[in-house]
């Protein structure tokens, strides 16, 4: 496909799938573990409103899974229906690993979901138990499968050239591949924070209709418990993730700073919006040297500037504000998740105004993990494969019309099933509130 | 070791494509159904599926994965002209897929509005399915008469799913719905009666490679067998409801013969369909061994197959074991 509009075009459509489908995953793969821990609490504790609580989140659990699986089921189709450049090159070590995820995972999670959500009393509690603990495996392998291929495709490793086809020569470092370790582990925590502010925007929710919900109390210090464990950890992790891109995408690393220039001693540009056709910076904040000191931990360190790559450079506004949005809503989840700890300290229960900003920053960990993905997926163009595949050769012969089309009947499909989807997980929080609240009064202070 | 790895992944492929239009096949003919019920009618045969219908769609994953894992080239070619029938299955697929949790949990004209969706993402997805099919065995090719043929098969895959839905609800309902279940077999064997004589002649016409396979004489003779096995079994299945709708209101121990003979016909019609093709993934451009990918990349493949294939056969038959037996009340509480 020569026409950069198509080209374009085929990138807005799955661009707008892959962004839909992340947002799911991001919640079920934490939230599996939390409902393995919930169900694990009922059948220990014997406690009812444990079992009652479990039973909540698994329907918001279902929901988020199901619209996951109808998402994730696009995708499978548009490798080939956008990509078939992408197949046709890469397919001897993007095949296996996907059919891996779908053998390996997905029957495992989608056959047990069965049992878990509507097997309770057809099975015993441990089979049942076991049946939960198997979601939450199969949830995690899928995303071990699926993130060994997008670290592969930004640090390939392990293929060789065998009669003309790329084909893998060592699965081992093809799976582990420099960018695998840290991408998984900046992903699984960012999934960790996603489920751990559902889990404390929804339960604020339900204390604002009616703050002597025992049940409510408890799932808010759970969410506000692992966002405070989780958000300190994922700074590390993506400091780690950040060092490791420089090392081998370098340029990525030149979009986010937004440097231009190869600078030594280079500062770190806090806001400016990036002007593509000058190549500057307008309305920049600045602090003199300090990406310098963060990157190389030497604040006369050389770092390359765009300028070093030549024309292979990925757009730079788009990765540069992206990269804010997400450390951003990064920090403030920090301090948000540590403010409530301590506030719901001894069983406290919070102000009105904070639960109102928790139950406001219900989907900050979608908007953090979407911005974050924005920086990976933009930050490694014009490659679709680094080094070995661009994406405008990657592209089909769809027509306009038929991507158009398509694209509208996606967006307007999508937009539904999110409004849906949201209008649902309000109605479960006041529901669980309401009959939480009739059921199960308020703990006693002294418990 | 001289294992035809293309081979080995034609047959797991078809196996995981039939097993996916068996195992959907039933859901997408429930939804289907749907308006032909009273409402609390409808709860139990959302009931009668609801576990499994999510572990029923990763078939379709695993059919395509195969595609994509064994023959890239096929899977960017045949998805490539198929861009708007796909694009209208997994919108289909979508609504039909979250309708079943979203209409569980609204209330009012919100409630309506999803099984209404329900309905329609079911149909939507079987007739494109059906619409791939004509498409994917007449080659792709322009024209009115390919187009023509290609809504026939749509129609055809949507009555034989109502079909094979039916007969599920025979063997999963008692009292009024089983009856009903009973008439809406019988009403989707005739639309499949119509529709694989339909298609059978026609495919034969509109392409030559078919033609010359079935057409061979003294080979057609044997061919025979497969058209008369799927009649038989057809009227295995219709007088097997007749004797069920006789019975009346004890649960017989026939109840399985509908379904046994429904599975009967779709895998002989599949049959059928893989001898037509063989050998080709793209018919009259791509044999398989063209289109298959890198031995090393099909053996890695297959190893994980060989590991997975008997956990996945035990914990599918595990999940319907425990949700054996009628359904009697709505999925949740």
């Amino acid at each position: 496909m020569s026409d950069p509009e198509l080209l374009l075009l085929a990138r807005a459509q799955f661009g707008l799938n892959i962004g839909f489908h992340i947002l799911f995953p991001a919640l079920t793969i934490a939230l599996g573990w939390v409902l393995l821990y919930f169900r694990l609490l009922a059948w220990r504790s014997g406690d009812p409103a444990w079992l009652d609580t479990y039973r909540l989140w698994a329907k918001v659990f279902a929901l988020s899974f199901a619209m996951g699986v109808v998402s994730g089921l696009t995708m499978s189709f548009q490798f080939g229906t956008n990509w078939p450049g992408y197949m046709n090159t890469v397919g001897n070590i993007a095949g296996p690993l996907l059919s891996y995820e779908v053998l390996f995972a997905f029957f495992l999670e989608a056959t047990f979901l069965g049992v878990m959500l509507f097997g309770m009393n057809r099975v015993s509690p441990a089979m049942h138990l076991a049946a939960t603990a198997m979601v939450a495996i199969g949830t995690t392998l899928s995303a071990f499968w699926i993130l060994a291929l997008n670290s592969w495709m930004q640090t390939p490793r392990g293929h060789v050239l065998e009669d003309g086809a790329l084909i893998a020569g060592n699965w081992a470092q093809v799976i582990f591949n420099p960018s695998f370790p840290y991408r998984f582990t900046h992903m699984m925590i960012a999934s960790g924070l996603t489920a751990a502010f559902v889990l404390a925007g929804l339960s604020a929710w339900r204390l604002l209709r009616s703050p002597e919900d025992a049940s409510a109390r408890r799932t808010l210090r759970t969410g506000l418990l692992m966002g405070a464990v989780l958000a300190p950890a994922q700074v590390l992790a993506g400091d780690l993730h950040g060092l490791n891109t420089l090392e081998h995408q370098p340029a990525k690393i030149a979009a986010i700073e937004a440097l231009w220039n190869t600078t030594a001693g280079a500062p770190l540009v806090l806001f400016a919006v990036p002007n593509e056709e000058k190549r500057v910076n307008e309305f920049a904040l600045e602090i003199p040297r300090a990406a310098s000191l963060i990157l190389a931990h030497d604040a006369q360190a050389q770092i390359k500037g765009l300028d070093a790559f030549g024309p292979d450079t990925p757009p730079v506004a788009p990765v540069f504000i992206a990269f804010r949005v997400m450390v951003g809503m990064g920090l403030m989840m920090l301090a948000l998740s540590w403010v409530g700890l301590w506030v719901t300290r001894r069983g406290a229960l919070p102000a009105r105004a904070l639960l109102w900003i928790l139950a406001a920053f219900t989907f900050a960990g979608w908007i953090a993990t979407l911005a974050g993905w924005l920086v990976t997926e933009i930050g490694r163009q014009p490659w679709l494969v680094a080094g070995i595949l661009r994406t405008a050769d990657a592209a089909g012969e769809a027509t306009g019309a038929q991507l158009g089309a398509s694209l509208t009947g996606y967006a307007l499909v999508y937009a539904v099933m999110l409004l849906a989807y949201l209008v649902v997980l309000t109605h479960l929080a006041g529901q669980g509130a309401e009959r939480a609240g009739h059921r199960f009064p308020a703990t006693p202070p002294n418990r | 070791m001289s294992l035809d790895l293309p081979l080995v992944f034609t047959v797991l492929m078809g196996a995981a494509i039939l097993l996916y239009v068996l195992f959907d096949g039933y859901d997408l003919g429930i939804g289907m159904l749907m308006p032909g019920a009273e409402r609390d009618e409808q709860e139990l045969m959302v009931a009668s599926i609801g576990p499994f219908w999510d572990a029923n769609e990763t078939w379709l994953v695993l059919g395509v994965g195969i595609l994509l894992a064994a023959f890239p080239i096929a899977h960017g070619m045949i998805l490539g002209a198929l861009y708007l029938p796909v694009a209208a299955m997994l919108i289909g697929l979508m609504l039909r897929g979250v309708a079943f949790e979203f209409r569980m949990k609204a209330e009012g004209w919100h409630r309506d509005l999803w099984n209404w969706l329900f309905w329609f993402g079911s149909f939507g997805a079987s007739f494109s399915q059906g619409w791939m099919l004509g498409r994917y065995i007449t080659g792709f090719q322009p024209g009115f008469a390919y187009a023509v043929f290609s809504l026939l098969v749509g129609a055809a895959l949507c009555g034989g799913y109502v079909f094979i839905g039916a007969t599920w609800l025979i063997l999963k309902t008692e009292g009024p719905l089983q009856r009903k279940a009973l008439g809406w077999t019988r009403w989707g064997l005739a639309w499949v009666a119509l529709g694989v004589a339909l298609v059978s002649m026609a495919t034969p016409l509109v392409s030559n490679t078919v033609f010359q396979k079935w057409f061979d004489f003294p080979r057609t003779f044997a061919l025979m067998l497969l058209p008369a096995a799927t009649l038989g079994a057809g009227l295995w299945v219709w007088f097997a409801t007749g004797r069920l709708g006789a019975a009346a209101r004890e649960t017989t121990p026939r109840e399985w013969i509908p379904l046994a003979g429904a599975v009967s016909i779709f895998t002989l019609c599949f049959a059928g369909l893989a001898y037509s093709l063989f050998p080709y993934v793209v018919i009259d451009r791509l044999t398989l061994w063209e289109a298959a990918a890198h031995p090393s990349a099909l053996r890695v493949v297959l190893a994980g197959f060989l590991v997975v294939l008997p956990f996945l056969l035990a914990y599918t038959v595990y999940a319907h074991r425990v949700f054996r037996g009628k359904v009697r009340a709505p999925l949740y509480e």
